[in-house]
């Protein structure tokens, strides 16, 4: 289950300085710094901007600039679970576009979006590797391969049971 | 006494349930007091068989297939720990044709060994590269790799040789080795297998990069879609830094070597070498003018070998074994193996690594087994997301770069994915559009707004909007973004486009009551 985060700014910041003092050192270190934020909080908190921005020596705009650029990188939170779906080329050759319409009408809620009561996030992804095993998703970082609907539907009651 | 058992610890493998597997082995070896050790290695490759765990008998390691948890009592009643028969059974691994019939140079470990284990890797003959590149100078390491002929798995098939010649040519305080493990492509999986099953031929191929051009630090660019990989690269720098393979003073010699594993953050285009560079210094993965070449101005400014993760993987065989036996592989201008990757709708998808000049149709149908749905095999697009969609007529081209270029395709990464006669190709050459769109990074224009136009021509041909005109215009962006683009995501997302108009002219064609195709941008702002 993804982490739900109830942390006032003060908090965030804090962390966000340990984070970035514990990673500056290295060459070209904004990325590792922004991995390490989103494993922290979910997502990179808009106030943790101005933090980064000046221990490196970069204009806030450039480090915006950065976390807008990359798809992995984002700046709100998603819902407690975060299933991805492939939608790349041989997952469609082995009935992806079925699958999407399936997963979607089970959460709620299209590709990209947040379903209503922010339990499910739905996201595509470009490519798990798992081309042989065509269609994949991913569920919250655990990867699921040769997926049918059924085996979909009894992941997503695993997921939702675990919320009650 | 023990008995070993092999589960993968590949992503293919867990991604069918593989640690599931193995808690139940430990269950039901607890239960029966059974004396059992579970190497987690990396995949043989037959990932249609995944999980395939394999127990070390007195007559080699008997294979058991798509196991599932809650078979294992069963496996268990069976005699599976002394190779008793079972449903799963697929007999010894070494014997199955799918693996005998291939050329195992890169791959001759992955799946045999405990990935992380050093001292399984030096009893496979590994880092005997290694071993002899450190009493060899720089120059004749690079004329070791020129004379193999290896030229850049990545797709661009540049000899490997000449870069890292410049590199060596070139004079700085500080020289870089960065390996592309950013692999993007759909239908390719090569890289993190290697990654996952056999980390150390990677580290041991960037330590001789290393060694070859004078450089003493190397960063590997993992894509993040990839944690398994990182995580087991980490564990094997590790144990690599341990052995003394790795670090200041390696092996005793007065040579150093520190590497890194960075991880990339899903952006296709950091593929492209000068945009992965400037992601690992920082930036946005936005695509650098060449010259100057990254040889001669790389990361941070200085001399940079930049490879693919098989070119690397590659080169411990050649310095191991000599330049003269890999070159023993291979057909015309294409020395060597490339490992090719089975994929999208094929009953047997996996991993099968041939010298070049076999044919698409052996891979498809000898180790493909054709099509997973059983019906016709209609297209495959060969070589990426930027890859052509080749049809049968072509199927017996040999696979090499040459062949290729000469049918107007790319080998590219050697993934290989098939299409049933569902599919319809004018909304692929949709796709490839709506993917260059997505993921263009936006500094030139063919690119930025010729993958968006293109998008909407094909829109319009789909829907019998005065196809004919369109059709015209389609063909005409291609060619500006193929002539304009200032780097391969734009001047080859019309080699998937082209191919499949000019080789699947009917499904262009529009029907009366055709729905228009779902667009892949339809995203909505999250709630």
């Amino acid at each position: 289950m993804n982490k739900i985060f109830v942390i006032n700014e003060a908090g965030t910041q804090a962390q966000a300085h340990t984070i970035v003092a514990s990673l500056k050192h290295l060459q070209g270190a904004l990325l590792p710094i922004l991995h390490a934020i989103q494993e922290q909080f979910g997502y990179v908190p808009p106030e943790t901007v101005r933090i980064i921005a000046d221990e490196l020596n970069l204009s806030r705009a450039e480090v915006h600039g950065v976390i807008s650029y990359y798809h992995h990188f984002r700046d709100h939170p998603l819902g407690q679970h975060v299933i991805q779906v492939c939608m790349a080329e041989s997952c469609q050759a082995m009935g992806a576009d079925a699958l999407k319409k399936h997963i979607e009408e089970r959460v709620g809620c299209g590709l990209g979006q947040t379903n209503a009561n922010g339990t499910v996030s739905l996201e595509p992804v470009y490519c798990l590797g798992l081309c042989a095993q065509s269609p994949a998703i991913q569920i919250n970082g655990d990867l699921h391969a040769k997926l049918t609907p059924e085996k979909f539907d009894a992941q997503l009651a695993d997921c939702l049971g675990e919320l009650q | 006494m023990t008995t070993t058992i092999f589960v993968p610890r590949d992503s293919a493998a867990l991604a069918v349930g593989a640690n599931a597997v193995v808690k139940a082995i430990q269950a039901q070896a607890s239960l029966q007091g059974a004396d059992i050790k579970i190497v987690r290695n990396g995949s043989r490759g037959m990932l249609w068989m995944e999980p395939l765990v394999e127990v070390e008998t007195s007559s080699g390691r008997v294979g058991y297939a798509q196991v599932s948890a809650d078979q294992i009592p069963s496996l268990f009643a069976a005699g599976f720990l002394t190779g008793g028969k079972h449903v799963t059974s697929v007999g010894l691994v070494e014997e199955l044709d799918y693996l005998k019939k291939q050329e195992r140079l890169t791959f001759a470990r992955c799946g045999l060994t405990d990935p992380v284990s050093i001292s399984d890797y030096q009893s496979h003959f590994g880092y005997a590269g290694a071993t002899r590149a450190l009493e060899m100078t720089p120059e004749s390491i690079v004329a070791e790799v020129t004379e193999s002929g290896l030229r850049g798995r990545g797709g661009a098939a540049f000899p490997t040789g000449i870069k890292w010649k410049t590199v060596l040519g070139a004079v700085a305080e500080q020289k870089y080795i960065v390996c592309n493990a950013d692999e993007g492509d759909s239908g390719t999986f090569a890289d993190r297998m290697i990654m996952e099953g056999d980390p150390h031929l990677l580290i041991e191929g960037m330590l001789i990069a290393g060694l070859a051009v004078g450089a003493t630090r190397g960063f590997i660019y993992v894509r993040s879609e990839y944690p398994h990989a990182c995580t087991i690269l980490q564990e094997a720098i590790r144990e690599a830094n341990l052995a003394g393979f790795l670090g200041s003073s390696i092996r005793g010699t007065d040579r150093s070597f520190d590497l890194e594993v960075r991880m990339a953050a899903g952006s296709y285009v950091c593929g492209e070498e000068t945009a992965l560079l400037e992601s690992l210094e920082g930036r946005r993965g936005i695509v650098r003018a060449k010259p100057p070449l990254p040889a001669i101005e790389g990361l941070f400014g200085k001399p940079t070998v930049i490879n693919n993760v098989l070119s690397l993987a590659a080169v411990p065989t050649i310095l191991a074994q000599g330049a003269a036996f890999y070159k023993s592989y291979g057909m015309g201008r294409s020395r060597g193996t490339l490992p090719f990757q089975l994929a999208g709708n094929l009953q047997r998808g996996g991993l099968v690594e041939k010298a070049f000049g076999v044919t698409l149709r052996e891979l498809l149908f000898d180790f493909g087994g054709g099509t997973a749905s059983g019906k016709k095999m209609k297209a495959v697009q060969v070589g990426g997301p930027l890859g052509a969609y080749i049809p049968e007529a072509l199927w017996d081209t040999p696979m090499d770069y040459e062949s290729f270029t000469a049918i107007g395709g790319v080998l590219g990464h050697g993934g290989l994915v098939a299409f049933d006669e569902t599919v319809d190709m004018s909304a692929m050459a949709k796709y490839a559009m709506e993917f260059c769109a997505l993921e263009s990074c936006g500094k030139c224009t063919p690119c930025r707004i010729g993958s968006t136009r293109g998008a909407e021509v094909i829109a319009k041909i789909q829907n019998g909007d005065a196809s004919q005109m369109h059709e015209h215009l389609l063909r005409d962006l291609c060619d500006t973004m193929l002539n304009g683009s200032l780097c391969a995501m734009g001047s080859m997302t019309p080699i998937p486009v082209l191919s499949a108009l000019n080789h699947y002219p009917n499904d262009f064609k529009p029907l009366p009551l055709k729905k228009p195709t779902p667009s892949l941008g339809e995203t909505h702002e999250s709630a």
